[in-house]
């Protein structure tokens, strides 16, 4: 067990180097925000996610003076090491350590963001935002709504790492977005990459609704890519085409999408040219992207870590039937994990796997 | 025990060494007293928070529980007796102390548990007796004539509205009423105490608050009606208001879920170095919520100017307090969570006024936050949906109503001061009442909101999946008409 998890990982290391295909979008509009050639581009340092996203909360708290980091452990740069730094150079005031209490940090938020500020709150980990859901759901999502515009924490982003990690068991590993995706009212964006990470998360901490934003952990310190040093934002409900191809259309976000682009570089060698998109936002989602790749390929497969019944994948799948159900050539496929809490031994078995996927783009392709 | 008082000594010295802090600062010992680094090691990627939670805590610290364990200090005793015993202790009473994160604690070898209850209940400040004579020697000569027939003419409107929109609910005019009969005082003289600058983060049983800042019948009538001239666009039950321009945050039903977002909105004013502050309003329920817990501790925390008032009104729907907690009501909490706190008689007007703009100035001035555990009774039902005969005495209901009656008490002392009188008083009814009567035929003739408003302000803008739905139902409509009301505009 422990050799296939490390095959694992490695694997999720090989696949995660060279990204630059992963990146190229963001280091465009990077480069085209700048005016800056390909020359620039190359000069920007390498930077893993986790640096990232800090460089993101550097550059949040410097340009605007109502912006606040805080959460479990943030003060001393967090158990990630995503807010080293931060509270040396902006101060206790703004970049502060939490009771240990996530309906409290989100409730705080709330009510900071309401009073016109940026509010960064960070959930130590996705398994333990259930406490705050209640804050979220009942309060963040429907601030503006339920007073007809009077008021808003729109200033509220939540931050929380999800996703598996290799030895993280039940609680350490989860991917809770489709609850909240049911949820009118707020965003739920997650990055794939560093750039992509530092670009949608200022767009996130900028943007005037309540957003939670995932991030994957497990590429905090393994995916490292070239990451502008300068403050940009990216588009949030707009997918990438970040591969194209021509027989199938697969849709993914986060860290599962290096999984699926090592299956669509095993499927080109057996003749499957694939599509790769990046939904980066999931709520409101991009239908329109997926919706022309589908048109195009006449095949569809979704992929996430968090278990398939009543995943995200499910919308998407019977989203893209409504629309395009005369094109579609074969039935939509989904790989994803298991509908079982997330297994510590028998994670390698849980997960949606490259091989899972390549069978599938095999027998929807075959059908 | 020499040797054991030398050595917490030189912990304490080699922690303020090693980790440059202050001695006040974190000192972790083992049960042996030998120094544990005071920062824990960063574990690897993935195992944080949680780790400490599912396993037994990766430094056993010395408990409150062991520091009153006799067989700890028998243990201690041993261990010293062990080894060397030479030492004369010079100043032996002093010392013989924890030095502990938030102070130090002193040993005792007696073993004592501290009581659940203390003997007798934090008592309860009042400045009108029964009959609404002053006690003497109280700070009350803040309210003047003015502002005491203010007060009054609030309470009795706050009445009188009540009274009349439960009609029009009950006539099926509106959906849904909730009153706060038996709960005036509470609500315009703690109003009375804040200034307009103060951020009111509202439960539901608060309209008085709003009231007092100047929302006028019709703005509350325009709310139960859900009309187009509802701020919150009929979006909301009835008694669901708010008002940006009041600084009273929009009500949600959720119980408490405003305790914790009060305390980040009070954060933002001492950000601000704003000299206002953030009241909180809440039940006795509402303190059962985990929100009430994560409010209280991270205003402390935060040291957050933020005033809590609990409205301890006996009664959550038909849970009685009995059943809510056993603790001596609210007040005691405060203390356990490092707030300032006081009991006050709910229903005398004068002690809440005094109360709450004490604790104002102290949550300015201090940046601190104050418990203010308001005892009073809920007269009506909890809402127009229920009967509370059923599971209350309705001699009960009919003692708070008449003989423990807020408005009753304030009016007689006011009163004693000529400042008010029979006629003043039978002309103020007649006027609000035909004022209310007004304003509920008003808030009648306006139309709903229109169509359009469903899809709005979900986002800041409209998302292209609420477009879409938006023309898909406007096709719907079309071909179904008489599917849909027809007071809402298409």
């Amino acid at each position: 067990m422990a050799t296939s998890a490390a095959q694992r990982f490695g694997r999720r290391l090989a696949s995660s180097v060279p990204r630059r295909r992963f990146s190229s979008s963001a280091a465009a509009a990077a480069a085209a925000a700048t005016g800056g050639s390909a020359v620039q581009r190359t000069q920007n340092p390498s930077l893993n996610l986790c640096s990232a996203i800090n460089q993101a909360l550097h550059i949040a708290l410097d340009t605007d003076p109502r912006s606040y980091v805080f959460g479990e452990d943030v003060s001393f740069g967090g158990v990630f090491r995503c807010t080293v730094g931060l509270a040396d150079r902006f101060g206790k005031g703004r970049v502060f350590n939490t009771p240990l209490c996530e309906q409290g940090i989100v409730g705080f938020g709330i009510g900071l963001a309401a009073m016109g500020n940026r509010a960064v709150a960070e959930i130590q980990f996705a398994d333990y935002i259930f406490p705050a859901f209640d804050q979220i759901v009942n309060e963040a999502a429907k601030f503006r709504y339920r007073s007809g515009n009077q008021f808003n924490c729109g200033g509220l982003t939540i931050r929380a790492p999800y996703g598996a990690v290799g030895h993280g068991g039940h609680y350490h590993s989860q991917s809770p977005e489709a609850f909240f995706c049911h949820v009118p009212g707020i965003k739920v964006v997650i990055p794939r990459s560093p750039s992509q990470a530092k670009g949608l998360l200022l767009s996130c901490i900028r943007d005037p609704n309540p957003i939670v934003f995932f991030e994957p952990k497990w590429l905090y310190r393994l995916a490292v890519e070239e990451v502008p040093e300068h403050d940009y934002t990216l588009p949030l409900s707009e997918a990438e085409v970040i591969r194209e191809g021509t027989d199938i259309t697969m849709v993914g976000w986060g860290a599962q999408l290096s999984v699926m682009e090592e299956a669509c570089l095993d499927a080109e060698n057996d003749g499957i040219s694939c599509e790769l998109i990046d939904l980066k936002t999931l709520l409101p989602w991009d239908k329109e992207t997926v919706e022309a790749s589908v048109r195009k390929t006449g095949r569809l497969l979704i992929s996430h870590e968090a278990p398939v019944t009543g995943g995200f994948g499910a919308e998407i799948s019977a989203s893209i039937v409504e629309r395009c159900f005369l094109r579609l050539q074969a039935p939509v496929a989904r790989i994803c994990g298991l509908d079982t809490p997330f297994p510590l031994v028998f994670e390698p078995f849980y997960l949606p796997t490259k091989n899972k996927i390549l069978d599938a783009i095999k027998s929807t392709v075959n059908y | 025990m020499a040797t054991w008082l030398r050595r917490t000594r030189a912990v304490a010295h080699y922690l303020r060494r090693s980790s440059g802090r202050p001695s006040t600062s974190r000192v972790v010992l083992d049960r042996q007293g030998a120094p544990l680094p005071a920062v824990p090691p960063l574990g690897s990627v993935g195992i944080g928070r949680a780790a400490g939670r599912i396993s037994p805590a990766p430094f056993p610290v010395f408990s409150a529980k062991r520091l009153e364990s006799t067989r700890a200090e028998k243990h201690l005793a041993s261990v010293h007796e062990a080894e060397d015993d030479d030492t004369v202790d010079d100043d032996d009473d002093d010392a013989q102390v924890l030095d502990f994160p938030g102070g130090k604690v002193a040993f005792t070898s007696r073993m004592q548990f501290i009581a659940e209850s203390a003997e007798e209940r934090v008592p309860c400040y009042r400045v009108l007796d029964d009959y609404g004579q002053q006690i003497e020697n109280d700070c009350s000569a803040q309210v003047n004539e003015e502002l005491a027939v203010k007060m009054y003419t609030d309470m009795v409107t706050l009445q009188i509205m009540d009274a009349v929109f439960f009609e029009a609910q009950r006539q099926g005019r509106i959906s849904f009423y909730l009153t706060s009969m038996g709960e005036e005082a509470i609500n315009i003289a703690s109003a009375a105490a804040l200034t307009d600058d103060d951020v009111v983060m509202p439960q539901y049983r608060e309209q008085g608050v709003l009231l007092w800042r100047g929302f006028t019948l019709q703005e509350f009538a325009n709310q139960c009606f859900g009309n187009k001239v509802d701020y919150g666009k009929g979006r909301q039950m009835p008694i669901h208001y708010g008002s940006n321009k009041h600084n009273y945050f929009t009500v949600s039903s959720p119980i408490a879920t405003q305790i914790p977002q009060a305390v980040g909105a009070a954060y933002s004013l001492k950000m601000d170095k704003r000299s206002a502050c953030v009241a909180a309003y809440f039940g006795d329920g509402s303190t059962s919520e985990g929100d009430f817990h994560a409010g209280l501790n991270f205003a402390a925390v935060m040291e957050a100017p933020v005033i809590f008032i609990c409205r301890n009104n006996g009664w959550a729907i038909s849970t009685h307090t009995r059943e809510q907690f056993r603790s001596d009501g609210i007040v005691v909490r405060g203390q356990a969570y490092g707030i300032r706190s006081i009991r006050v008689d709910g229903n005398d007007a004068l002690a809440v006024y005094s109360a709450v703009r004490e604790a104002r100035e102290m949550a300015i001035k201090d940046q601190m936050p104050i418990l203010v555990e308001a005892l009073t009774y809920r007269v009506g039902h909890h809402s127009t949906s229920d009967d509370s005969t059923k599971y209350r005495p309705m001699d009960e209901i009919e003692y708070w109503k008449m003989s423990r009656n807020p408005v009753n008490r304030f009016r007689k002392w006011v009163e004693r001061n000529m400042w008010w009188d029979d006629k003043k008083e039978v002309e103020l009814r007649n006027n609000i009442r035909k004022q209310v009567l007004q304003a509920i035929q008003t808030a009648e003739t306006y139309e709903k909101p229109p169509l359009s408003d469903l899809f709005r302000d979900v986002y800041d803008t409209l998302p292209s999946n609420l477009h879409e739905q938006e023309s898909q139902l406007r096709e719907t409509i079309e071909r179904h008409p008489k599917d849909y009301p027809l007071d809402v505009p298409v």
